[in-house]
């Protein structure tokens, strides 16, 4: 479950950074990039929360 | 519930007037987190700006930012760290055995000040972001006062959250700060990249020549002073100047398993003062190629105008993760002056304090001049510990005084310190130097007080035997 939590934190930074590198190029739109951004946060707190739970309770 | 959070807040124990214990020693990791979080912060977002409105240079920018980073690292790593774990003790604790009790509380009380403040300015960057859906009124450059009610109100807000998070102790700040580190910096670098097009940046080759022209041009913006690489330089080394060479993280480093983690503060000065305020940089300058140069100041609307929602939230987390430790740095400072009293009652005085502050647009307008101002103030402390811990004992005068001789007040620190600022004082106002170069002179000055107003003292009455 540990390795799930942090597959989707590593897709939340993706959709956080790769979009942006697609505006750049001019292969993706300005809306589109803010709404997977927004969906790469969502994922990355979700995912890294997800993530580090069991690391905590282990180590006190 | 109720009795779960008082039970909480009760056992929150943070080793005040006691040495760390090994068990609570963290690897330099959770500092590489820390550091990354807290320096890539509301800050950035008006330090970056700011270059761009002093007319520096492309190159001059890329030059200055690496070596004063390097210089900061450097300090951290060299002058803090290895007193924090070889002491493990807090800043004030410190100083109390050197400077004395009565001392030591004016210093706690001008750094609570300082942190406080410090602390406002990052709760009112978090508010401009916080206030988007309410179309709240932003302020502009030239704004000190409140200019609405929703303002105040939404800043009170945002300043109670970030209260209650810092009440929780070291280990929550820590927690949260390396929750949002890794993408924070991601979200100021893809906001920037997002908008180059909008400067006229289609390929990796244009970029140069528009961050010549358009961004970082070497001309000032009307009213503005001239910044050269060696403003940009002595910035990036001084800005935290109280942290590093006023030792002030030493109350933080003291955590740390070997001194080889002031080396974790390269995680803050290149991710965060380096390509963050490069980042927002690039940010403002298409924010005025829109606004047709508007005075208007606030980073929220400009983050969220580069990256949506994600940005805006970006503003808020990053002014969220400077306020927490400074506000329980400050929250330190003055149990040091009431050691009865439980840290987190006066992490919520302190907390109050800094939301009030906040309220005033000044605090982030006035940013650099502030920021300057208190490492500044503070540095002369800094080289006070230095010289006290590492050539004290070798040139056989008294480490410690204070304790040594029971007294609550040093004369040679509290000379020291006022004769230090005094000194910069008159270099400023005769010699014409501008606040970000004094650090350097100040503290050979320092330095130098010190050890000579320490022979004076102690001549009477050796304390070495």
């Amino acid at each position: 479950m540990k390795n799930v939590f942090g597959l989707i934190a590593l897709v939340g930074l993706a959709l956080t950074l790769v979009p942006s590198i697609l505006v750049f190029t001019g292969s993706m739109t300005n809306a589109m990039h803010k709404w997977l951004m927004t969906l790469g946060m969502l994922l990355w707190f979700g995912g890294a929360m997800g993530y580090r739970r069991p690391e905590r309770n282990v180590g006190g | 519930m109720l009795a779960k959070w008082t039970k909480r807040l009760e056992d929150v124990q943070e080793y005040e007037k006691t040495p760390v214990p090994a068990s609570k020693w963290k690897s330099w990791g959770s500092f590489l987190g820390m550091y990354a979080g807290e320096h890539t912060a509301g800050t950035e977002f008006v330090i970056g700006p700011l270059f761009v409105a002093h007319g520096v240079g492309a190159l001059e920018l890329i030059l200055g930012l690496f070596f004063g980073n390097l210089l900061a690292v450097l300090s951290w790593a060299f002058l803090t760290a290895p007193i924090a774990t070889r002491e493990r003790i807090t800043l004030y604790y410190k100083l109390e055995q050197i400077c004395g009790s009565h001392l030591t509380t004016v210093y706690n009380l001008v750094n609570a000040l300082m942190f406080c403040f410090l602390a406002g300015s990052m709760i009112a960057v978090s508010a401009t972001a916080v206030g988007i859906p309410f179309n709240l009124p932003m302020a502009e450059l030239s704004d000190w006062l409140p200019n609405s009610v929703s303002w105040i109100v939404i800043v009170l807000i945002v300043g109670a959250v970030t209260t209650v998070v810092a009440m929780l102790g070291y280990d929550q700040v820590s927690r949260f700060a390396n929750l949002a580190a890794p993408w924070l910096p991601l979200v100021f670098i893809a906001a920037a990249i997002a908008v180059l097009p909008e400067l006229g940046v289609h390929s990796v080759g244009e970029f140069w020549s528009v961050a010549k022209t358009k961004i970082w041009t070497g001309v000032p913006l009307a009213g503005q002073s001239q910044f050269t690489m060696w403003h940009v330089l002595f910035f990036s080394w001084f800005c935290n100047m109280a942290m590093h060479i006023g030792m002030a993280d030493l109350s933080v480093l003291r955590y740390a398993k070997s001194w080889t983690a002031g080396f974790a503060s390269a995680g803050g000065m290149y991710v965060g003062h380096y390509f963050a305020w490069l980042a927002s940089g690039i940010l403002y300058a298409v924010f005025l190629q829109i606004s047709n140069n508007s005075l208007e100041f606030a980073p929220g609307p400009i983050a969220y105008y580069a990256a949506g929602l994600a940005g805006a939230v970006c503003v808020i987390i990053a002014g969220w993760t400077t306020a927490n430790p400074t506000i329980y740095r400050a929250g330190l400072a003055v149990q040091a002056v009431l050691p009865k009293s439980r840290t987190w009652k006066v992490t919520l005085i302190v907390g109050a304090v800094t939301t009030l502050a906040a309220c005033f647009p000044a605090l982030v307008m006035r940013l650099l001049d502030f920021v300057a101002l208190y490492g500044l103030l503070l540095m002369p402390m800094g080289a006070i510990i230095f010289i006290d811990y590492w050539v004290f004992p070798k040139i056989g005068l008294q480490s410690n005084l204070a304790a040594f001789r029971n007294i609550r007040w040093n004369w040679a620190a509290g000379l020291t310190w006022f004769l230090t600022l005094g000194t910069c004082l008159a270099i400023n106002q005769f010699l014409g130097i501008e606040i970000f170069f004094l650090g350097l002179p100040g503290w050979f000055v320092a330095v130098l007080l010190y050890i000579v107003l320490n022979f004076l003292i102690q001549r009477n009455r050796p304390a070495v035997a």
